[in-house]
């Protein structure tokens, strides 16, 4: 009852802060400096019709690639953290079965699923996706598969075959940047093309297809190891 | 309108804060901590937004010279793409650790693990 209390004054405090924040908050009216930079020049140097995605792949890619990289520790750490005493003689828990709907409804949607996955990270220059939505896109496939067979295995192999060279690929492009254009990580290596095109803005497409195959790679890794987890 | 969104984020925030103080089950903790995240990012695309504005995107409509004075402030939107998925890795990891601590102990109490108690 006293951790209760207590718990609840201190975020009554947290509140206050809060409440001082909001109140004190003024919408902006235009643009801070930095976001009236990338308002200006995306179209010009980038080339890319969205522009959060402009400053995700290529203003703060190297930011990304931090983000990649503590993504692809997580998985890495769910795997070992899940992998060590598995047990693997043990009696298997017997499951409900799983229902018509669901398996005929997974065969259908799942190829359908993967498709908008593709068109989402393909996109991402254009439209509001890119390489994490559609990531995540892939990852749901997964999920639905996995809900239709709770008992499927994923070939962890594959899995990390495809999420290896994927991160390979994405460093390879960015250090070509450092050569043939700016920096590292710079999309000019390819033409920057039209605005609005699907092959424009320079490797920003192919940069977010290889992080939609690295993401989604590493979130279906972390479901399969989850759900290769027994005894919850 | 802009205030009523950033008050639903830090009520959110604080119904997190909330459930990973006052329960001790692991699960229940973990699902607190996924809502306080969502409260935080709730809160910074809010902050980008600005009124009579449309999203940080190039069309027909919205054009290079125009974006100036026709966009909102796409930074907070790119810092919560980030957010959002170092959060998705952060609460796998934490329901892999959470199954790891229920395999060796049968519980998922937080009152039964007391090596770090001080």
């Amino acid at each position: 009852m006293v951790k209760r209390i207590i718990a609840l004054l201190l975020l009554g405090a947290i509140g206050c802060l809060f409440a001082s924040l909001l109140g004190g908050y003024r919408p902006d009216g235009e643009l801070n400096l930095l976001a009236r930079y990338y308002a200006e020049k995306t179209a010009a140097d980038i080339g890319a019709a969205n522009i959060v995605t402009a400053i995700v792949v290529t203003y703060r890619g190297l930011d990304t690639l931090g983000e990649v990289t503590v993504l692809f520790l997580a998985a890495t750490i769910v795997g070992l953290v899940l992998k060590q005493g598995h047990p693997s003689g043990q009696a298997l828990r017997v499951l409900a079965p799983v229902g018509e709907l669901l398996t005929t409804g997974s065969r259908f949607l799942a190829p359908l699923i993967f498709l908008l996955a593709l068109y989402v990270f393909a996109n991402g220059h254009l439209t509001p996706g890119g390489g994490f939505q559609g990531g995540a896109i892939i990852a749901s496939a997964m999920l639905l598969l996995l809900l239709a067979a709770p008992r499927r295995h994923f070939s962890h192999g594959l899995i990390a075959v495809v999420e290896s060279f994927s991160g390979l690929f994405y460093v390879a492009t960015g250090t070509l940047g450092l050569f043939l254009a700016g920096g590292f990580l710079d999309n000019r290596i390819l033409p920057i093309g039209t605005l609005g095109e699907l092959f424009s803005a320079g490797t920003i497409p192919l940069i977010y297809s290889l992080i939609g195959l690295k993401v989604g790679t590493e979130f279906s890794s972390m479901l399969a190891h989850l759900s290769e987890t027994e005894e919850l | 309108m802009v205030h009523l969104i950033m008050a639903t984020g830090f009520l959110l925030m604080l119904i997190g804060f909330y459930g990973a103080l006052t329960n001790r089950n692991l699960l229940r903790m973990i699902v607190a901590f996924s809502v306080a995240d969502t409260g935080i990012n709730v809160v910074l695309v809010a902050m980008g937004y600005m009124r009579g504005r449309t999203a940080p995107i190039l069309d027909g409509a919205v054009t290079a010279r125009l974006a100036l004075a026709r966009i909102i402030d796409p930074v907070p939107q790119s810092l919560v793409l980030t957010a959002i998925v170092i959060g998705l890795g952060v609460t796998a990891m934490m329901l892999a650790f959470a199954y790891k601590l229920y395999q060796r102990r049968r519980s998922l109490d937080i009152a039964k693990f007391t090596e770090l108690k001080w």
